[in-house]
This record gives C-alpha cells, sequence and structure tokens, in this order.
C-alpha cells in the first residue's frame, strides 16, 4: 500500500515535471511580449526566434497581421506586404500617400524611409493598434508621417469634401478575420477615386481565395475598369493595383523595376520578379455581382 | 374598450401584430448599422449610437403608449400606431442619404454625427412600434386576476419576434435583398399588421360584452 502510494506520488512527479518542461521549452520559441484588449479586439505581440509578431484576436485562427525580423528590422517578411511595393511600378514617387489599416506599420515605414518628402497618412481605426505599433513596431510617427485613429470611410468621404488627392493610396484594413464591409463597396471605391490624383495609384490586399474574390474584384472592375492582378506564388494574397487612366504595359513596368530595385533591396523585395506575375487576365467568375452599400453581406458571402 | 375574450380572432391578431412589431424593430435597428456605416464608420460608436436611439424611443413609447392606452382604449387607435410607425420609417428609405450628408457636413466628430443621425432618422418610427407593446395589453386584459399572465404572453410574443429579426436579418436577409429592400418588407410589415388588426375589428362578433369598467386602471 504505501509503495503503491510513494509510486502513484512519484508519478505525478514526473508528470508535472514533464509538464513544466514542456512550458518551459515552448516559452523559449513563443514567448508573449505584450497582450492588449481594445475596444475591436484582443492584441498579441509575440516574438519567436528574433521574428515579432502582431495578432489579432489570437483565440481564432490566431492570423498574424505583421511580422518583423528582429535582427534586420528593415526584411518586410510578408510576401503580400512585399507585393504592395508593386505599386511603385505605377507610380515610382509618390508625394502623398494614403495608407488605411497600419499593423505594425511596417508598409509605412518603409515607405517613409524610401519617400522621406513624402507627406503620408495612416488611417487606423483602433488606437491599441497604433500604441503597439508604436511600442513594439518601431512605427514612429514624424513631421510627414502622421498615423489618424479613424474609420477609413470617414476619413475618405472628408478627405474628398475637403478637395484633398493622394498618388498613392494603399488600402490595406483588415479585421481579425477580413475587410470591413463598407470598405468593399462600389461606392467606397467610387470616394477613393475621388481622392486619386489622375496619375495615382490604388493598391489594395486582398485575399485569393475566398467566395468573395468574385464580388471583389467586379468590384474593382465596375470603378477603375482593368487592374492588375497579382499574385505570386507562397501568398495566399492578392494585390490589386488600380489606376485611372490606362495601366502600363511590362516594358514600361521593367524599366520602373530596374530603377527600384536598389532601393528596395534592403526591404527583401525583388521587384524585377513583378511585372511578369501582374496580368490584368479576370480569373476569377464574371458574373459575380458588385457589392454596394446596399449589398454588402461580404463576410457572410466570404465564408 | 378591453377586447371581448370572444372574439379570439381580434386577440390573436393583436398577438401577431405584437410579435410582428418586435421583429420589425430589430430588423431595423441592425440595417441601421449597414446604413450608417458609409458616413460613420462601422465603429463600436456608432452601434452605441443606435442602441442608445433605439432603447430612448422604445422607452418613451412605453410611457406615452402605457398613457394613451388609459383613455378609450380601442384596436383602432392600436392600428393607428402601426401605420404612422409605417409612415414615419419612410424617411429613413427616402431622406436617410440627404439626412447624413447634412449631418456628416456639420458635424465632424463621428461619435455626434452618429448619434444624432439615428436620432434624426429612429426616434419617431420607434416611438410609436414602443408604444404598441403596453397598449396590446391594455387592449387583450380583460381581469385583473389574470394582467400578468397576459403581460408575459405580449413580452414573450414580442421578445420572441425580436429575436427572430435579428436572425434573420442579420444571417440571411442582408444576403438575400439590398437593405432597402428589406426596409420596405419591414414597413409591409407593419402596413398589413395594422390592417389586419382593423379586420379583425370590423367583423362582427355576436356577443360582445361592455366595457369593463374595472378594468381601466393598469
Amino acid at each position: 500500500m504505501k509503495i503503491r502510494i510513494m509510486n502513484r506520488q512519484h508519478n505525478l512527479r514526473a508528470a508535472c515535471l514533464a509538464l513544466l518542461a514542456l512550458v518551459f521549452s515552448a516559452g523559449l520559441h513563443a514567448e508573449t511580449l505584450h497582450e492588449e484588449r481594445s475596444l475591436y479586439r484582443n492584441i498579441f505581440v509575440t516574438e519567436i526566434e528574433g521574428r515579432r509578431c502582431l495578432l489579432f484576436n489570437a483565440v481564432r485562427g490566431e492570423r498574424n497581421q505583421t511580422c518583423k525580423n528582429m535582427r534586420d528590422p528593415k526584411e518586410i517578411i510578408f510576401h503580400y506586404a512585399r507585393m504592395t511595393m508593386g505599386g511603385l511600378l505605377i507610380n515610382p514617387d509618390p508625394q502623398n500617400i494614403l495608407i488605411a489599416g497600419l499593423g505594425g506599420g511596417t508598409i509605412p515605414v518603409a515607405l517613409n524611409e524610401l519617400f522621406p518628402e513624402a507627406k503620408i497618412d495612416v488611417l487606423e481605426i483602433d488606437q491599441a493598434v497604433v500604441n503597439v505599433a508604436r511600442d513594439f513596431f518601431g512605427f514612429v510617427e514624424n513631421d510627414n508621417m502622421v498615423a489618424h485613429v479613424v474609420d477609413a470611410r470617414v476619413f475618405i468621404k472628408r478627405a474628398a469634401l475637403q478637395g484633398r488627392q493622394y498618388d498613392f493610396i494603399m488600402l490595406d484594413a483588415f479585421t481579425g478575420e477580413y475587410i470591413p464591409e463598407h470598405l468593399l463597396t462600389q461606392e467606397f471605391l467610387e470616394e477613393v477615386k475621388q481622392i486619386l490624383t489622375p496619375d495615382g495609384v490604388v493598391v489594395a490586399n486582398t485575399f485569393s481565395t475566398s467566395a468573395l474574390y468574385g464580388h471583389e474584384s467586379e468590384t474593382y472592375r465596375a470603378v477603375f475598369g482593368e487592374f492588375f492582378n497579382f499574385k505570386m506564388s507562397g501568398s495566399g494574397n492578392r494585390v490589386i493595383i488600380a489606376q485611372q487612366k490606362p495601366l502600363p504595359n511590362q516594358g514600361e513596368m521593367r524599366i520602373a523595376a530596374r530603377a527600384l530595385q536598389g532601393p528596395l533591396r534592403p526591404y527583401g523585395v525583388n521587384i524585377l520578379e513583378f511585372p511578369s506575375s501582374m496580368t490584368t487576365r479576370p480569373d476569377w467568375d464574371e458574373s459575380r455581382r458588385v457589392l454596394t452599400d446596399q449589398f454588402s453581406p461580404a463576410n457572410l458571402l466570404g465564408q | 374598450m378591453t377586447v371581448s375574450p370572444k372574439n379570439t380572432l381580434l386577440q390573436n391578431v393583436i398577438v401577431a401584430a405584437a410579435f410582428i412589431n418586435g421583429f420589425v424593430i430589430m430588423t431595423i435597428e441592425l440595417l441601421g448599422g449597414r446604413i450608417m456605416s458609409p458616413y460613420f464608420g462601422s465603429s463600436v460608436y456608432v452601434w452605441g449610437s443606435i442602441i442608445t436611439i433605439f432603447m430612448l424611443s422604445l422607452s418613451l413609447g412605453y410611457l406615452w403608449g402605457g398613457r394613451l392606452s388609459s383613455r378609450n382604449p380601442n384596436p383602432r387607435t392600436f392600428a393607428l400606431f402601426f401605420l404612422l410607425s409605417a409612415i414615419l420609417s419612410l424617411p429613413i428609405i427616402f431622406l436617410g442619404e440627404w439626412t447624413m450628408t447634412q449631418v456628416f457636413l456639420s458635424i465632424e466628430d463621428p461619435r455626434y454625427g452618429s448619434l444624432l443621425t439615428a436620432t434624426l432618422l429612429y426616434f419617431l418610427p420607434i416611438c410609436f412600434m414602443g408604444m404598441v407593446s403596453p397598449y396590446s395589453v391594455r387592449l387583450l386584459v380583460s381581469s385583473e386576476e389574470h394582467s400578468g399572465r397576459m403581460a408575459g404572453l405580449l413580452y414573450f410574443v414580442s421578445t420572441l419576434g425580436s429575436a427572430l429579426g435579428t436572425l434573420m436579418t442579420s444571417f440571411y436577409f442582408v444576403l438575400w435583398f439590398e437593405i432597402d429592400q428589406i426596409m420596405w418588407g419591414a414597413i409591409a410589415g407593419l402596413l398589413l399588421s395594422g390592417a389586419a388588426v382593423m379586420i379583425a375589428y370590423r367583423i362582427p362578433v355576436r356577443e360582445r360584452t361592455e366595457v369593463q369598467k374595472g378594468s381601466t386602471v393598469l
């Protein structure tokens, strides 16, 4: 009897030790640096082997919003974020940049470094995300780069009323799940178009595998006409690159890519690869209905 | 007058109308978020504004509906609430864009912009929809001892309607229809409810009981 109890205690102790070891070793790999609950979501900052990531609603899906290599802070880790630099092939020297959706601030910081003279407005609905980007991802506002805590639709509507325009507009506003419904409609894109200079470019980050894909594509086409449907292997994202005037041809983009190659190299962006993947050919169901303010059940359609 | 217990048709129609009323309130409330998001965003304060105004409108509707029910309660007034709710919902369709543009131009802060818009578009119709609840209790209660039971039934039915209205609108209607089409559906539901009450009221009942003097005060 006594021996059995001893045994049991021993087993228990062994189990505890094993569990402790497991927790400890896991802790070595992924450490949660910060947790914050905002009005909109739970925000987590984790660090795994020198790679720091921002997560929204980590319980479900664990979708990384952005990651940063702490040993090489310039490197843009996510494919999609690199792909958004493809907008520079259309407008290689932006003066007024608007970015909807801050995340960890990777894209605005890169653009601010590349174009220190350009004015950059970053729109972020959640003050907590601005704080986290500042405290953990090195997003520092300056004279030319300002973060506005505002809903992108509200800011853009007011900018249109005030006649302000941008020559580089990036739409990258995501919740933990997808793009908010009122930022997917034809009316919204018309408002975006109003604040786009005649030579300006719109770059939108979307998913390439969702039931929404066809609806989204048709909506962009209804507003901008033909656009570059930019996909790369290794990425589940599709980047839409659109402008008001006719799109440049492959030759023109290759010339632009050669000029941008050097400046973009420190960011891990090989822009020479981009032009051949930027096609205008529709690869979606063209009978899909355009999303409007009256009809935008985006998150239902997306499932 | 209290509806005679003999007139079961009218009683059932009033209960059904309370159900539709609860349904429509939540349909309109949910669409409110959609209607306002192009102007004020989908931030948490837009929902804050909508829910605040709906609760305020309903609470005052309950108060005024209850007061009105103590003076000559009759199904005609009850049906009139539905007609007025329907008519006062029309500006949401026809003047919504214009109203929101004006508010957007004059108020910079989207919190107060959405609060004012919600007041302008929803206060009056939702007020009348709130009046339906206490008035329906007054019409159906014929004796003191079963007043609580009747009030319970009406709360049950109208809140059940609200639950279904929320579910159907957010899961299915927005997928099947445009926002204005759903609004027209809600308005049609209100008008049909009012009409059904009037029709049931007009159908003669063989034995109509007299006005019950003891039950004028709830």
